[in-house]
């Protein structure tokens, strides 16, 4: 049997609260193989994004462990973290945060900058990343000239051009009206299903749940229900 | 990489134009500065070694220790053998005899009665011999109000502050009476050849110059001087080998019993001239030195606002997996590359004024009257080589360390706690 992407056990995750503490995650058991199209699903607090920092190697456990492509996260120094997330993670977030002095083309280079590809390599990493999202007309624009929607598949663009094993998405439909949702969402289904990587979202948005292949709810820092589609 | 960096500074203005503005204008006052005071400070060394100190000045021991007196009992004798010996040991040095004298001016009418009687302060300097540059050292062509310049022996140039009030004119038989070297009364006709105005009451009170063997006839002071001042070639006081001179010279004339020995004073061994050259040397650290602190510290502020600006583009590197360091390295090389940017405009600046402020001088003689300081009444700047570098120092320190301080605001935060501000 493949060896999972993430496996997590006995999660807990502990945030100082005025004299005390707060306890955001309360023992998480989970475990994802490669090319799942997952989510995290739960109101507000319920601690979606803490669980998805720790799975970004962005934040440490407090207890319990997390296993990240063979990493855990709790013992990897600042530049071994760095050096995960620069070879096998691509995030994308709820406000795009694409640079904004930075044209579409120079956004999703980035992460190949990184990475020391050659300038021939990246062009045609770039070209083929803009491809997937539909922006190749808009290389040269930057970001605050950008609907939300092209915005967001700059995002997923640089999120995905480096090919990484496993993508994590905070709601990143929350800034998007209908429309664009289903677009990206579509994209990124595609992509999942063309280049076999992981996605992970974090959601409370019905749109993205509707494309969900499996649904773990989060309650009060606890699985509640960890649900496979067909 | 560098390119990426590159382009956010030049678009980003408010990454790259406040601190370049800052940076261009420190520096361009501290060129500015330097250039003003060197100018200033050297002007004024300049002026009062052309007209008292010498870049050295040698006299015998005796003189040396009662200079103000101007006591030509205890001049040097033999002095054409001695510049001859100094000419042969510092042979790029243009020495000058010079005799400093007091006495009274008499006037006299037709009948050759006094007419009015007034003090002066006397100074036989080589204004006939040919290659004597004495007469440019004073600057007699620029000062002279009435009359001509000394051309022939017997002739005396006065103040024309004093000239006026004792009714004296060009043309005019002027009586020195005075105290020969041996202490009898001296009296020795000069006719006036002009006036002069040298901007210095120090000077314009009671001034009379006239060449060097005229005032060795009228003192009785063949072959004797009571002074002999060195110039160094470079034109401009060097202290460090006007002492190192000094020292040779008197290492081999020390003597001493022999009051009557030559010893060799450079200007910052003269008086309070040391006090004036050692704060020339040091003003400009200091200027450097306060600007680096004040636009280190605008900088630092400057760096915090900017930095605050920018942890959203701060997160995401660190989530695209730029190591933490990378990120505070490159914002150090943003620093250097706007702190270069920003010296070299402000050093261009800098060296416009200064250029300005040399070639044309600002005429400060309206708040020179009065003044017993003698100082230049132009001043001028003076570029030198260090006004090309010194911009360098506060322009790129400041700069990075003012990056330096606010940079460290990243390493004090949690990764995940800058992505909390950028969920915001
Ligand atoms: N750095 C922190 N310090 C203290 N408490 C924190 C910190 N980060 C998160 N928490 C707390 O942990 C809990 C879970 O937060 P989390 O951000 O994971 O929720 P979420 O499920 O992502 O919610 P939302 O849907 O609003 O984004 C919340 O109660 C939050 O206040
Ligand atoms: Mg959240």
């Amino acid at each position: 049997m493949e060896k999972p992407v993430i496996s997590i056990r006995h999660l807990v995750k502990k945030f100082p609260a005025g004299k005390g503490e707060f306890t955001a995650l309360k023992g998480i058991d989970l475990e994802f193989n490669t090319g799942e199209f997952a989510g995290l699903i739960g109101p507000s607090g319920s601690g979606k994004t803490t669980l998805l920092n720790i799975i970004g190697s962005l934040d440490a456990p407090s207890t319990g462990e997390a296993l990240v492509l063979g990493n855990s996260i709790g013992q990897l120094s600042a530049k071994e973290a760095a050096r995960l997330r620069k070879h096998s993670l691509g995030f994308i977030f709820q406000s795009y945060n694409l640079l904004a002095v930075h044209t579409v083309y120079e956004n999703v280079e980035f992460p190949l900058l990184l990475l020391d590809y050659s300038a021939s390599e990246r062009k045609k990493m770039v070209l083929e990343a803009l491809e997937w999202v539909g922006l190749t007309n808009k290389i040269d624009s930057r970001p605050p000239k950008l609907s939300g929607g092209e915005c967001q598949r700059v995002a997923i663009a640089r999120a995905m051009v480096k090919k990484p094993s496993l993508v994590l998405a905070d709601e990143p439909t929350a800034n998007l009206d209908a429309d664009n949702s289903h677009h990206i969402l579509k994209t990124m289904e595609t992509l999942n299903r063309e280049l076999k990587t992981t996605f992970l979202f974090a959601t409370h948005d019905e749109k993205v749940i509707g494309y969900l292949r499996r649904k773990i709810f989060l309650k009060d820092g606890r699985v509640d229900k960890d649900e496979w589609v067909k | 990489m560098i390119r990426f960096l590159l382009k956010g500074l030049l678009r980003d203005k408010s990454r790259s134009r406040l601190p370049i503005i800052v940076v261009a204008i420190g520096v361009m006052l501290t060129v500015f500065m330097h250039a003003y005071i060197t100018g200033f400070m050297g002007d004024t060394i300049e002026m009062n070694a052309n007209f008292a100190n010498g870049h050295v000045k040698i006299m015998t021991k005796a003189y040396a220790e009662n200079m103000d007196q101007m006591p030509n009992d205890l001049a040097l004798m033999e002095t054409d053998q001695l510049l001859e010996e100094l000419t042969s040991q510092f042979g790029s040095v243009d020495w000058a005899p010079r005799i400093r004298f007091g006495g009274l001016l008499d006037v006299p009418d037709e009948q050759g009665e006094t007419r009015s009687q007034g003090p002066v302060f006397g100074l036989g300097l080589n204004f006939l011999s040919g290659d004597s540059r004495e007469a440019e050292r004073l600057n007699i062509d620029h000062v002279l109000v009435r009359g001509q310049r000394l051309t022939q022996p017997g002739e005396a140039l006065i103040s024309e502050l004093f000239s006026q009030k004792m009714h004296i004119n060009p043309g005019d038989t002027v009586t020195l009476i005075g105290s020969t070297m041996n202490g009898s009364m001296a009296f020795y006709n000069f006719t006036v050849a002009g006036t002069l105005s040298f901007g210095s009451e120090a000077l314009d009170r009671g001034a009379l110059l006239v060449d060097l063997e005229d005032a060795r006839f009228a003192l009785d002071m063949q072959d004797a001087a009571g002074e002999i001042i060195g110039f160094q070639s470079e034109g401009y006081y060097n202290d460090a080998t006007a002492l190192a001179m000094s020292e040779r010279f008197n290492q081999k004339h020390a003597n001493a019993d022999d009051e009557f020995a030559p010893v060799m004073k450079s200007l910052s061994q003269q008086g309070s001239m040391g006090l004036y050259v050692s704060m020339a040397k040091y003003w400009s650290v200091y200027i450097s030195l306060i600007f680096v602190l004040t636009m280190g510290l605008v900088l630092w502020n400057a760096g915090l606002l900017g930095s605050l600006r920018r942890y959203g583009e701060f997160g995401v590197r660190l989530a695209m997996g730029e190591a933490k360091d990378h990120v505070f390295i490159t914002l150090i090389y943003e620093a250097m590359a706007i702190g270069m940017i920003g010296t070299i405009i402000g050093t261009a600046f800098g060296l416009l004024f200064a250029w300005l402020l040399q070639t044309y001088g600002l005429n400060i003689s309206g708040m020179m009257e009065g003044a017993s300081l003698m100082m230049p009444s132009t001043i001028r700047a003076r570029i030198t080589a260090e006004s090309y570098y010194l911009g360098f120092i506060p322009g790129l320190l400041s700069t990075v360390a003012g990056t330096m301080l606010a940079g460290i605001g990243i390493y004090r935060r949690q990764t995940s706690q800058l992505f909390k501000e950028l969920e915001t």
